[in-house]
């Protein structure tokens, strides 16, 4: 009598489960099955032409940006598909790349959900390529470090601790600060692709005003001075492509013309 | 008579002359070594179509980054 009674609410339970339907099981699903053309070169086969290979991605079964397909080919389609990345959410800049013809984050740019249509991805442009979409930045770094964006101070402060600045001094670094030194605008500049080995390049600009306007600074005569030739700075003929393509809404245009007006002689 | 070289063939002579003399400022026993390397990886392209510019282009590129690498004094061998 016991036993059978147990038995039978067991039976009760595991009928319960089988009819219970669980949400994010969702009764077979159409696949949506998104196109994507990616760059890809290989530095091994160095006499072979660049090309655009085709990958086909699921986007129910993906992440919402592009960084996530990218990864889910590289994971289950294509492990010799390379490209950098790191943080994910916008704050490295490793994964600079040219999506859809605009340059910015693959971390920070949703996929287009428009199945009919291709994503097209490159790496950015106007740059040595290393491998797929890994681009040679090693200029770039190095025309960042000749503009010296470091504190250059003759004294350190008396109590030894920090250079103080005011709230208004310190309100001037905003929007200037935030650069994560992605490249996307540099590599973006039609001027900074005709004339990569001496103009700096907005991103790198931006920079040299940032530290320009810092209060506690007190290099600004000899920085100032490092601009002042006819390719360093002005290269730059406002064409804004620099401000419309920055993946952190960053306005690298404004700063230059503000270097260009703290260069006019007084 | 010798056809004179192009620019870039004269880039690439120019080239395998440096990494030439990088080996000779290498310590004398490991010379042969340096030797045998950069002259493996000239000849390893010595194939290539001449007017293959861009992948020329690249390999020129690469090598002077080899070269600024390998003359570094803290590279005293190679295999």
């Amino acid at each position: 009598m016991f036993t059978s009674g147990l038995k039978r609410s067991v039976v009760g339970i595991t009928g319960i489960i089988s009819r219970r339907g669980l949400a994010s099981e969702a009764a077979t699903e159409v696949p949506k099955l998104k196109t994507f053309k990616i760059y890809r070169w290989n530095p091994d086969h160095p006499a072979e032409k660049p090309k655009l290979q085709e990958y086909q991605v699921d986007l129910n079964k993906c992440g919402p940006m592009v960084l996530d397909a990218l990864l889910k080919i590289k994971n289950e389609q294509d492990a010799t598909l390379t490209f950098r990345r790191s943080c994910r959410e916008g704050i490295c800049g490793s994964c600079a790349m040219n999506i859809g013809g605009r340059n910015t984050l693959a971390c920070l740019c949703r996929i287009d959900t428009d199945e009919s249509k291709q994503t097209k991805i490159y790496p950015l442009p106007h740059m040595y390529i290393v491998k797929d979409l890994v681009p040679d930045l090693t200029h770039f770094y190095q025309q960042y470090k000749s503009i010296q964006p470091y504190l250059q101070r003759s004294k350190v402060p008396e109590d030894g601790k920090e250079n103080l600045q005011s709230i208004e001094d310190r309100e001037k670094l905003n929007g200037l600060y935030e650069c994560i030194l992605c490249a996307c605008c540099s590599t973006a500049c039609p001027s900074y692709w005709w004339n990569q080995e001496e103009y700096l390049g907005p991103a790198v600009l931006m920079q040299a005003y940032r530290w320009l306007i810092d209060s506690r600074d007190e290099a600004s005569a000899a920085r100032k001075q490092m601009l002042q030739n006819s390719m360093s700075l002005y290269r730059c003929h406002t064409i804004m492509n620099c401000t419309r393509t920055c993946p952190k809404g960053l306005n690298p245009g404004y700063a230059i013309a503000e270097i260009k007006k703290a260069l006019i002689p007084a | 008579m010798i056809k004179r070289p192009s620019g870039l063939q004269r880039q690439i002579l120019h080239l395998y002359r440096q990494f030439i003399r990088l080996a000779y400022q290498k310590p004398q026993e490991n010379r042969a070594h340096f030797e045998k390397h950069f002259r493996y990886e000239f000849q390893r392209y010595k194939d290539l179509p001449r007017k293959d510019f861009s992948t020329i282009e690249h390999l020129l590129r690469v090598g002077r980054r080899r070269l600024e690498l390998f003359s570094s004094p803290e590279v005293k061998d190679i295999h």
